[in-house]
């Protein structure tokens, strides 16, 4: 065990800039040197190369902004609701299709509780996957950019285990992200609107504690949408070794996709389109909940992180590395 | 123990091309998709495979059977698709061409399905008749009903508890109320709760009990054909078949429930073949009774309330604009010939004056050229004893509407309408 700790710690040293090939080496010299090493050493080597890829990560100026913009999203539509209603009149227009604007919003300003559904709605389609797909996209292709990647993978750590360590941070940052944008519109709300009794959209009223583990459950359900853009994002990432056309190429996908699914001549596709079943997490406020489309949504989720990743796999494990 | 790393062993690829070892990791992803495929078309077909096995029971047991059925409590969920051939104009034009198209149901004519601003059941229902939609019902009694229209993101409520009746549209977050205050509160109360489903009928069950009156004994061929799975209940088959030529209704198909007498669903497909034309059934269903919550509605702080009494006088004011467009307002003189299938019935529109074809010459000044042109292609132009008018087809119900001012509408094809007119001629 003293020898499995000794290799975290060694793993979490590197730390500066990209992950330190260093650490990677120095890991593997200890792991290399006992040839039937136990489980435990190797799966406390990945947790180090995990922890040592989220803190990267996370350290990185660009992933503190992209949180920053999307913390700023409720923020702004809380203030634009609260600017639109101060004369008394109600948000949206009130035509039958709601006068538009994201999902909820006219529920905002009883309940500041659907300021979180409704930031969640509006940085579904197009802000969180962005940030999912700058992330996802540049974690091989911007260590291959930035010529760290054939020292990550001297280690005997494997090119397989280094994968899931990306995808499994690009996860992380899903999940994060989410409950950033959760998080900052609760406090949006909670300022600037009166919280208490919720009304589900089924005309039924639940309490106010049902009603943020009700807002947790549709966070969690969001970051579980984003499972699928971010192995899409992880694909693209092994094929270039340019971290700029992984990011660009994967927000492309998102945006071609997200149109593809507007047209309608085109509707025997749109239940494979990843983006498909996204506002499906609003049937979590239904009263009974409406499973259906929430299970087709996690089942296409799964289905892409099956069939990108294991492509990802397929590419990253026979691919030459050159830089 | 290891797990397998095939980046590994770079050294010992000499028996296999590097070419080749490339290739076959690429099967992985595409065993996943295949077998997701495969999983995606193979699930439904092994569903729906199987149909239950049922003692026989005679169509007019099976009848009784619905009649008797006193099911009071359930809820469930309801798939309803409607395909009647017309363009998809949306809600605003949906209005404008439904109650026409339900005419010949008997159907009531509250064609402002753009009244905008409320929550009016009547308007939201009338969308109900084109696309596919999902609803939830539930009931508990004759006091209790909920109907629910699931739209993106969004639901639309009718709940009518006790003496309240309730819609709640929480896209736009308005309510509509109606009180039921003595009789004439009594009486409308049920239009807004049931004869909305009359209207626009929206629960297997309401197209059940429809059919079976418009099912008249000697026009209709009644027969238990065989069973099926509804919902992942047993159901019995129930075809109701017009004996006469001439209608456009090709057959009606009630799944009932074998246990409760419920019908489950229910599908009308056209003369003509194809898909159904209306295709209403659920998907879920339970007899449980339902929490007692799912009745209680009260508008959440903020929320617009529609009372009424405000929603008939908006209405009538929206109404105005599309006088002589709208059927159900401008149209009087209701008269029906023939009966069972091929009823037809007769209108007359206000002055006299048919649709500014162009078979009416350029007298009607109060619509455009290209309005004109717009109509006419969207019609036949026939010619008969009767003169000459313009037929409009949906793949269920035809109207005709002559030169004239007569309007002949019902579900029967173009030649029966024609022949109609010449009759009345």
């Amino acid at each position: 065990m003293s020898r499995a700790e000794a290799t975290v710690q060694t793993g979490q040293t590197g730390q500066t800039g990209q992950t330190d090939p260093g650490a990677a080496v120095d890991a593997a010299g200890k792991d290399g040197g006992q040839a039937g090493a136990p489980r435990a050493v190797r799966l406390a080597w990945t947790l180090g190369l995990f922890r040592s890829e989220l803190s990267v990560t996370f350290r990185r100026w660009r992933t503190l902004a992209l949180l920053a913009v999307l913390a700023a999203v409720p923020v702004l539509v809380g203030i634009a609701v609260k600017i639109e209603t101060s004369d008394g009149g109600s948000i949206g227009g009130g035509g039958p299709d709601g006068g538009g604007g994201p999902a909820f919003i006219a529920q905002v300003t009883n309940n500041g509780l659907f300021l979180v559904f409704t930031a969640l709605a509006a940085t579904l389609p197009f802000f969180l996957p962005m940030a999912i797909g700058v992330v996802a996209g540049d974690s091989i292709a911007g260590e291959a950019s930035a010529g760290t990647l054939r020292y990550l993978l001297v280690a005997p750590a494997g090119r397989t285990r280094l994968l899931l360590a990306k995808y499994v941070t690009a996860l992380t940052f899903c999940l994060v992200a989410t409950l950033v944008v959760a998080a900052s519109a609760l406090a949006v709300g909670a300022l600037l609107f009166p919280l208490g009794e919720v009304t589900t959209i089924s005309g039924t009223r639940i309490g106010f504690g049902d009603g943020l583990l009700r807002a947790l459950l549709i966070a969690l359900v969001v970051a579980a949408s984003l499972i699928g853009v971010a192995a899409l994002g992880l694909f693209v990432s092994t094929l270039t070794s340019s971290g700029i056309a992984a990011m660009a190429t994967t927000v492309g996908l998102l945006i071609t996709v997200q149109i593809v699914d507007q047209i309608p001549q085109l509707h025997a596709v749109h239940p494979y389109l990843f983006s498909h079943y996204w506002l499906s997490f609003a049937d979590l406020m239904r009263d009974p909940v409406y499973w259906d489309d929430l299970v087709k949504n996690l089942g296409l989720q799964a289905l892409y992180a099956g069939v990108f990743g294991s492509a990802a796999w397929a590419r990253f494990g026979a691919k030459d590395i050159a830089s | 123990m290891a797990p397998y790393e095939p980046e590994q062993d770079t050294n010992e690829a000499d028996e296999l091309s590097a070419g080749r070892r490339k290739a076959a990791r690429y099967v992985v992803p595409l065993a996943v998709a295949g077998v997701a495929a495969a999983t995606i078309g193979l699930v439904p077909a092994l569903a729906t495979s199987g149909d239950p096995d049922l003692p026989d029971i005679t169509a007019q047991e099976l009848i009784e059977k619905i009649a008797a059925s006193d099911t009071e409590q359930l809820s469930g969920t309801v798939k309803i698709s409607t395909d009647l051939g017309l363009p998809s104009f949306g809600s605003g034009m949906t209005g404008g061409f439904a109650p026409g198209a339900g005419g010949a149901g008997g159907a009531g004519e509250d064609g402002d399905a753009g009244g905008k601003g409320s929550a009016d059941p009547s308007a939201k229902l009338m969308e109900l008749a084109t696309g596919t939609h999902t609803l939830r019902v539930a009931a508990d009694g004759p006091d209790k009903q909920k109907l629910s229209v699931l739209d993106d993101a969004a639901e639309y409520s009718l709940i009518h508890n006790g003496d309240d009746v309730w819609a709640y549209d929480s896209a736009s977050n308005e309510a509509y109320h109606s009180k039921d205050a003595g009789k004439h509160g009594k009486q409308h109360d049920r239009e807004g709760a049931k004869d909305l489903g009359e209207e626009v009928p929206s629960t297997p069950k309401e197209f059940a009990e429809q059919a079976l009156k418009a099912a008249d004994k000697s026009s209709t061929s009644v027969k238990v054909d065989g069973s099926a799975q509804v919902a992942g209940r047993d159901a019995y088959r129930l075809v109701l078949k017009p004996k006469e030529s001439g209608s456009t209704v090709g057959q009606i198909t009630i799944a009932v429930d074998a246990k409760t007498g419920t019908p489950l669903k229910f599908t009308l497909s056209p003369a003509g073949g194809g898909s159904a034309v209306v295709d209403a059934g659920f998907t879920k269903v339970d007899f449980g009774k339902p929490a007692a919550s799912t009745f209680d509605f009260k508008p959440p702080k903020g929320t617009k309330v529609t009372e009424e009494g405000d929603a008939t006088g908006h209405r009538g004011k929206d109404g105005g604009d599309f006088k002589g467009m709208e059927p159900g307002d401008g149209l009087n003189g209701l008269n029906v010939i023939g009966d069972g299938w091929t009823s037809i019935a007769e209108l007359k529109t206000p002055g006299g004056r048919g649709l500014p074809t162009s078979g009416s010459g350029s007298d009607s000044g109060d619509v455009p050229p290209e309005a004109e042109k717009f109509l006419n292609s969207l019609g036949d132009q026939v010619k008969g004893d009767f003169g000459s008018g313009t037929v409009f087809k949906t793949r269920l119900i035809n109207a005709l509407v002559t030169d004239d001012g007569k309007v002949y509408v019902g579900a029967v094809t173009k030649d029966a309408l024609v022949k109609a007119a010449n009759a009345a001629h």
